[in-house]
């Protein structure tokens, strides 16, 4: 059930417009309510006040006249797929401006905007309600990263949102605060010891120095575990991505996990990975359309030989080949997102999709960087101007879940392995 | 901006799975019984009429066209698998490509009812060639510069002037072309080219071949002199043929045709690779799959949206700039990864057959159907830059 059908439903069955109705609800229908208090055809009705959150359920207070609640209960709501993506770009929007950030040079954005997203439930948007968290659907989190892509936010809202999925995945329930995934390398593994402790080592874990709790793949004798561990179990060594964010090397030592569970069958590391994959990609994406937007806005504002600069020919085809580079990358990614959302397993095809988003957005990356810093100019290269967020962090997600060589080759061998015949009908088979 | 970069992850649906599974079994009896070589590319080229024929008896042209002119009145969607299927088996679509694909649909749109009537079932059945008359010698990507002259007499017009780079116009039963009919006005350079239906048996139509550098004999230089075209052979308005182009050619450009044009090298390599890939053909032939996969998936949502009704005109030219150009840089690439092959590998000889002829035709790729600056004026005026 998505958020905004949690929300529909418990409006027509508990709301009335009597004033100043106190209600307890579900996580989940707390978290489609916001949506729906956020969302822009709904204002400027205040429908609820929202009461401090307890720790497994939150109550309102609905004041709702009868105009609000036939307009929520009304269609224009109701037939509005991307509720869910819509709060999420209006919470963005409001405290993840790109440029407002450039301006807070002390980090002190970075609170307000990481309790807006949770109190909204969008970072534990893919655990179950019995799970504790607000159980939407992959394609709505999938578009929520989209979105986040397209503000280069900076915070770990991909992470945690995978770690819920993992957790959930081995039927463990998710701890409030910010969360990472291990390993997020190809190249390394988590082995699970006999005693139930953990061991190994995870490099370019993101974020995991502003992370309370790390969701783990762990390999032992038994076959593939998930594991929940504090991080005060492991050691975490300082590292920087690309775009100077937190990507850090994990250790542990024989670490005793808060919770241990074995995965699903056919749960592998590389599940993980894949879903890394997927994630990365749409947030790179994100980040391209942001890109092209803005790129066209300024060659269109740039004056040089007294005229705007769009007026070339010459700046006309690089923009044009931008626009094909993030039209590819938004394809490759949402089709991947399409693929895994109604996937049961993650067979051939779905692998196809996740590897194929993977390479084609992180080519699309070095493609679009070059041609929208080139349009730009000095400008773009400066530490004031947002370009540089964007573009170092479409950059930097390229390296995380195993960067686009390492999935290229997985795929030229799964390739080779089916043999010359069989090619076609895979990538007919999407 | 964003609205034009729309690219919904359409998926086929089930119906175009059954179908492309019978497509499939035809295909394989067709080679079995000879009429085509799979590893041989240029037998795409062949006038197969009577593989046309059997083509048209499967249902399988004309298939979102009304039952009344032998359409089959299935989706668009549909046709996307046929189209892809033939491609990839390089089966001889020559006779029925162009006429099945765009010249139908023109003649749909624009033609009086007596000549739908007479044309529509002969292309589904197979039957009937078509060309399309565009570049002049002086007039390719600028079309609207031609000058190939339509003037007004007793009952119709007599053409005089031109066409050049003609494919298939020396087997070709129609042609579907832009004849000048009055001189561009001030406001508007467009103005005053109108669409033809022209019957290649008219008196005064010369066709002179032109030999390619691929070694193909497609090419033809169409000279008319006093060539006597009726009234009822216009299709749309007079002056106004620039209205009826732009949807014709979301059609025309956004195909599988559009990046499957050399991708039987890449078929080729894997096997001549085999099963067990070192690193480099691995991370090469994956990079390959990645990007034919993402424009497939880009070609597919098109179709999509072609099905729904929509003109997706600025992504049609985005997914024939991209497809384009990757098939025309697949041969080289696909020559770099075949550099270490074992010599003996038995497929080795058809590889580099193959490879021979795909690198031949090539440089045509970015050019023919509107070339790659063209594609760009599209997309950037897409953008709002012009």
């Amino acid at each position: 059930m998505t958020f905004a059908s949690s929300a529909r439903s418990y409006i027509f069955a508990n709301v009335k417009s009597t004033p100043l109705t106190k209600h307890t609800i579900s996580h989940a229908a707390y978290a489609g309510l916001r949506a729906l208090i956020m969302h822009p055809r709904l204002s400027p009705p205040c429908l609820f006040t929202i009461m401090p959150p307890t720790k497994k359920q939150h109550s309102i207070r609905s004041f709702a006249d009868e105009t609000c609640l036939n307009n929520i209960k009304g269609a224009s709501v109701a037939e509005s797929e991307n509720i869910v993506v819509e709060a999420a770009e209006r919470i963005f929007a409001d405290l993840a401006d790109s440029q407002e950030i450039i301006r807070t040079a002390n980090g002190s954005w970075k609170a307000p905007l990481w309790n807006a997203l949770s109190e909204a439930g969008l970072t534990l948007a893919w655990v179950p309600e019995e799970h504790g968290g607000s159980g939407a659907g992959l394609a709505d989190g999938f578009g929520v990263l989209n979105a986040a892509g397209r503000y280069a936010l900076a915070v770990p809202l991909a992470e945690t949102m995978l770690a819920g999925w993992l957790l959930a995945q081995g039927g463990i329930s998710s701890p409030e605060g910010a969360m990472t995934v291990a390993p997020a390398s190809p190249r390394d593994a988590i082995t699970l010891n006999a005693d139930g402790t953990l061991s190994g080592r995870a490099r370019g874990v993101p974020f995991a120095k502003e992370a309370k709790h790390i969701a783990v793949v762990a390999t032992g004798a038994k076959g593939v575990s998930i594991a929940l561990i504090d991080v005060s179990a492991c050691r975490i060594d300082a590292g920087l991505s690309l775009a100077g964010e937190e990507s850090n090397t994990l250790t542990l030592t024989d670490a005793r996990p808060l919770e241990l569970k074995p995965a699903p069958v056919d749960f592998t590391q590389n599940s993980l990975l894949l879903m890394g994959c997927v994630v990365r990609s749409l947030q790179i994406a994100g980040a391209l359309e942001t890109m092209l937007d803005i790129t066209v806005r300024y060659s269109n504002e740039r004056v040089a030989f007294e005229k705007p600069i769009s007026k070339f020919q010459a700046v006309q085809h690089n923009l044009a080949r931008l626009a094909s580079e993030t039209a590819a990358a938004l394809a490759a990614a949402t089709s991947a997102a399409d693929a895994i959302s109604n996937a049961r397993i993650f067979d051939d095809a779905v692998m196809l999709e996740a590897i194929s988003a993977k390479i084609r957005c992180s080519e699309a990356a070095e493609r679009a960087t070059g041609i929208a810093h080139q349009v730009h100019g000095a400008i773009g290269f400066t530490s004031e101007h947002i370009l540089h967020r964007l573009t170092l962090r479409a950059l930097a997600w390229r390296d995380d879940f195993g960067n686009e060589s390492h999935w290229a080759v997985e795929l030229g061998k799964m390739v080779c392995a089916r043999g010359a015949d069989e090619l076609w009908p895979l990538v007919a088979s999407r | 901006m964003t609205a034009a970069l729309r690219f919904d992850p359409i998926r086929l649906p089930p119906e175009c799975e059954e179908l492309r599974k019978e497509v499939r079994a035809f295909l394989a009896d067709e080679i079995a019984r000879g009429t085509f070589d799979p590893h041989q590319p240029h037998s795409e080229d062949n006038d197969n009429r009577e593989f046309a024929k059997r083509v048209g008896a499967k249902g399988w042209l004309g298939i979102t066209w009304p039952k009344k002119y032998g359409g089959h009145e299935r989706s668009y969607l549909e046709r996307y698998v046929v189209t892809e299927e033939m491609r990839v088996a390089n089966a001889p679509t020559r006779r029925f490509f162009v006429a099945d694909r765009q010249s139908g649909p023109v003649l749909l749109k624009y033609a009086p009812e007596r000549i739908k009537m007479d044309i529509l079932p002969r292309i589904c059945a197979g039957e009937v060639c078509f060309s399309i008359g565009m570049s002049e010698p002086g007039s390719g990507s600028d079309l609207f510069a031609a000058k190939t002259k339509a003037t007004k007499t007793d009952g119709g017009y007599l053409i005089n002037g031109t066409k050049i780079w003609t494919t298939s116009a020396h087997i070709a039963d129609y042609m579907i072309a832009v004849f000048r009919t009055s001189p561009p006005t001030k406001d508007n350079r467009r103005h005053g080219l109108t669409q033809f239906l022209v019957d290649m048996k008219t008196p005064g139509i010369k066709v002179n071949p032109i030999n390619q550098m691929s070694g193909q004999k497609e090419f033809n230089e169409v000279v008319f002199e006093d060539a006597f075209m009726p009234d009822d052979h216009v299709l749309g308005e007079i002056d106004g043929a620039w209205k009826q182009a732009t949807s014709e050619l979301a059609y025309e450009r956004s195909g599988p045709e559009r990046f499957l044009e050399t991708y039987y090298v890449l078929t080729e390599l894997v096997r001549s690779i085999g099963p067990n890939p070192d690193a480099r053909a691995a991370e090469g032939i994956g990079r390959l799959v990645a990007q034919l996969h993402t424009m497939r998936r880009m070609s597919v949502s098109v179709a999509g949206m072609l099905s729904a009704g929509k003109e997706p005109v600025v992504e049609a030219a985005i997914v024939k700039d991209i497809g384009t150009l990757w098939e025309q840089a697949l041969p080289h690439r696909v020559r770099d990864l075949a550099a270490f092959v074992d010599a003996d590998v038995t497929n080795l000889p058809t590889l580099n057959e193959q490879l021979a002829f795909a690198t031949k035709i090539a440089p045509k790729l970015t050019i023919q159907g509107g070339t790659t600056e063209v594609l760009r004026g599209i997309i950037a005026r897409g953008l709002g830059l012009r």
